[in-house]
């Protein structure tokens, strides 16, 4: 330590805990948006760290689309139970039922853009002011646009044009009435430093990350788990593969890869050699080139 | 694993329209293998659609429908890539004339900055806007590329002119470490790889550079600086009186048992133990996140500022600062605003309009009653509770901060302190 530097991981997670910390002190009302994924998982972590020896003084928000893999939802109710917060749901199957919003229907129907009301609803049911998530800049185009503290106006959206500038570490979260704020700690970290930090930290994950044998159908060369959420085309058959997720999303929409990486080294090794991105296997996201831009100026994560 | 000992950098890039930036970047990325295949396909394709017959590899960094459209970029993006030996964050800046707000914002984090020049056209307006924000906002390395050198056949004395120009004008700034290299960005000469197209150029590559630039020293490791950002209290039955002052380190290094002193209370006492991420360390230095306890029960919260008993900082509520002005409605005097200087915020008047600078002949300009978006100026401001503060000089981040409109909340200037 005599040459006063830390290393990338270190100098990624201290800027993490700052930005918790800014949005616990600025906000009244701040939550953790928690999806399943290792990026959420991997923020709860970091907001641990940051209040430790205390409790995370806010609570963790799911949007449950129904759709979830249920290691997700075991997982995030272990979690929970461990750490001592509080749980918020919204559910978007109540969203449904009560008409709020309608359901996609044919083949490729997802639920993943009905989050966006069932989120919104959350959000000013519990009147609350920022929403922390785990979106990283590297993720997509969109997202790289994205600062830390990102400004909502009263109907939940994002104006990408008109961003208030980010200087330093000095992060601007004064509002209006009615508006809210969405935080991203983890802004500047790379699929790659998220897995080396899990290793590092030891972190747990769901098992729906490492290599597992599972019922699979191939659409559109994506790698979908069979469930019954999803309806079978014509030709399409059911088969047992050797996969594991490299982003958890609904069961519907997110791809695995083939493998057979079952530690967190194999894992990571298999991410250096990887050539697509992890988003590359995500449905959502293929609907049109700036599909995450626009779900994302109505309200998405 | 090696990879723990990897260092981060942090470096923008700025350069004029069709200078060739999206292709240094394409490039760095490509040639670092940073960029998917799905990602490339992805802007294959795009390029076919419009009609192109060569893929153009700024769609990789053009992010934003308004962008993709128009063809430039608005905003700052923020790409990543690594090597071996250090991950790099990039700031890639516009470089159009109004967007002098995007510049400063990339490079008010940046370790490094670099400024690219097309062979063919020498220094730029641009050229001149982007060192002297550089110099500005004193990021403490630069790397002046000489890009398109293919299209002046590699010429050395085409180089050497540029290269005079552009020291005789940084020798008006103050940048301490500049280097000089030819590239050829679209063929890729001297960006990773060395160039044999110019073997009268001796020094290294650009990714050479990147990647062993001596950054250790950046930070101010002198003048001890804590701004508290919140007080950490578990109230459980096994923390009952832990009291844990929660903050980045902004500057020296704190280690238990030093004598320090609290702004603005003026109490002292002494450091007990410091945390970092729940456990205790020997010492903290920027910009290390951490958890300070005192041996004595203080009254401290969010804004307050631990420091060294022997080394405080400027205590004042009058103080000058260089402001960007990023608003569209222009600064007056006798304006009131709202400034946030590090865990500190408060209300402030703009007093006074001492002077603003021409950004290309770094000329003074006096008496004058506005300051408009984009521009650069002195002002003098007056704050409603004393702020503990560096010269912007001394230390980026207790010498930097923001000024908010009251009214929209949005940030409207971006000032680093004078006195």
């Amino acid at each position: 330590m005599t040459n006063y530097v830390i290393t990338h991981l270190r100098e990624l997670e201290s800027e993490a805990i700052f930005v918790i910390r800014e949005i616990a002190a600025q906000f009244e009302n701040p939550v953790l948006l928690f999806s399943g994924g290792k990026d959420s998982i991997l923020l709860t972590h970091l907001a641990k760290k940051a209040f430790f020896p205390a409790k995370i003084p806010f609570p963790l928000v799911h949007i449950d689309t129904g759709h979830n893999f249920p290691e997700t939802i075991d997982f995030r109710d272990n979690l929970v139970k461990k750490l001592g917060v509080k749980l918020i749901v919204g559910s978007v199957q109540n969203a449904i039922d009560n008409g709020r919003v309608i359901e996609e229907s044919g083949a490729n129907a997802s639920r993943n853009s009905l989050q966006i009301v069932s989120l919104l609803d959350t959000l000013e049911e519990h009147k609350i002011d920022a929403a922390m998530g785990g979106a990283r800049r590297d993720e997509e185009k969109a997202r790289a646009k994205e600062r830390f503290f990102s400004h909502r106006d009263e109907f939940g959206q994002w104006d990408p044009k008109n961003q208030r500038p980010e200087l330093w570490n000095l992060f601007n979260g004064r509002k209006h009435f009615g508006e809210h704020f969405r935080v991203f700690p983890i802004s500047n970290w790379t699929e790659m430093d998220v897995w080396e930090y899990i290793k590092l930290e030891n972190i747990e994950l769901p098992s729906l990350y490492f290599s597992h044998e599972r019922e699979c159908v191939l659409r559109d060369g994506v790698i979908l788990a069979n469930s019954k959420f999803i309806k079978l085309k014509k030709g399409e058959e059911v088969r047992t593969m050797t996969v594991r997720y490299r982003t958890c999303g609904d069961m519907p929409i997110t791809g695995a890869v083939e493998s057979t990486a079952n530690s967190l080294d194999q894992v990571i090794k298999e991410i250096s050699y990887t050539r697509t991105t992890e988003r590359g296997g995500r449905a959502d996201d293929k609907r049109a080139e700036t599909a995450m831009e626009d779900r994302k100026k109505q309200g998405y994560f | 694993m090696k990879s723990q000992n990897i260092q981060l950098l942090r470096f923008t890039t700025a350069g004029s329209v069709d200078d060739g930036k999206s292709t240094l970047i394409g490039r760095l990325l490509y040639d670092s293998k940073s960029i998917f295949q799905d990602q490339i396909d992805a802007v294959e394709e795009s390029s076919k659609n419009k009609g192109f017959d060569y893929i153009d590899l700024s769609l990789l960094t053009d992010g934003l429908k308004s962008e993709r459209e128009q063809g430039i970029t608005i905003d700052v993006a923020y790409r990543y890539f690594a090597t071996p030996k250090r991950k790099f964050i990039i700031a890639d800046t516009p470089g159009h004339i109004q967007y002098t707000r995007n510049m400063v914002t990339g490079a008010s984090t940046a370790n490094l900055a670099i400024i690219l020049i097309d062979a063919r056209k020498g220094m730029q307006e641009q050229t001149h806007r982007h060192a002297f924000i550089a110099s500005l906002l004193r990021i403490p390395h630069a790397i002046v590329c000489v890009n398109k050198m293919d299209l002046v056949n590699f010429d050395e004395k085409i180089y050497d002119n540029i290269v005079s120009e552009f020291k005789a004008f940084s020798s008006k700034l103050d940048i301490k470490d500049i280097q000089f290299i030819p590239i050829s960005a679209l063929d890729g000469d001297n960006v990773v790889n060395r160039s044999t197209n110019m073997e009268w150029y001796e020094g290294s590559t650009l990714m050479y550079h990147l990647e062993n630039v001596h950054i250790s020293s950046d930070y101010n490791h002198l003048d001890c600086r804590f701004p508290v950002q919140t007080v950490i209290r578990p109230h459980t039955l096994e923390h009952q009186d832990y009291r844990g002052f929660a903050g980045r380190i902004d500057g020296g290094i704190f280690k238990p048992g030093d004598k320090v002193k609290i702004l603005p209370s003026g109490f002292t006492s002494t450091i007990k133990k410091i945390d970092l991420n729940g456990i205790a360390v020997e010492e903290a230095f920027t910009p290390m996140s951490v958890n300070i306890t005192l041996d004595d029960e203080i009254d401290i919260s969010r804004g307050d500022m631990i420091v060294r008993e022997n080394n405080v900082p400027e205590v004042s509520q009058d103080l000058e600062v260089l402001v960007t002005w990023m608003s569209q409605n222009p600064l007056q005097p006798r304006t009131k605003v709202v400034v946030k200087h590090t865990t500190r915020e408060c209300i402030a008047m703009i007093k006074e309009i001492i002077y603003k600078v021409d950004i290309n002949t770094l000329h003074r300009i006096e008496n004058i009653n506005f300051v408009e978006m984009n521009d650069i100026a002195r002002v003098s401001i007056r704050t409603s509770k004393p702020l503990f503060y560096d010269t912007y000089k001394k230390n980026r981040q207790t010498g930097s901060l923001i000024i908010i409109d009251e009214q929209t909340n949005e940030t409207i200037g971006a000032a680093m302190i004078i006195r």
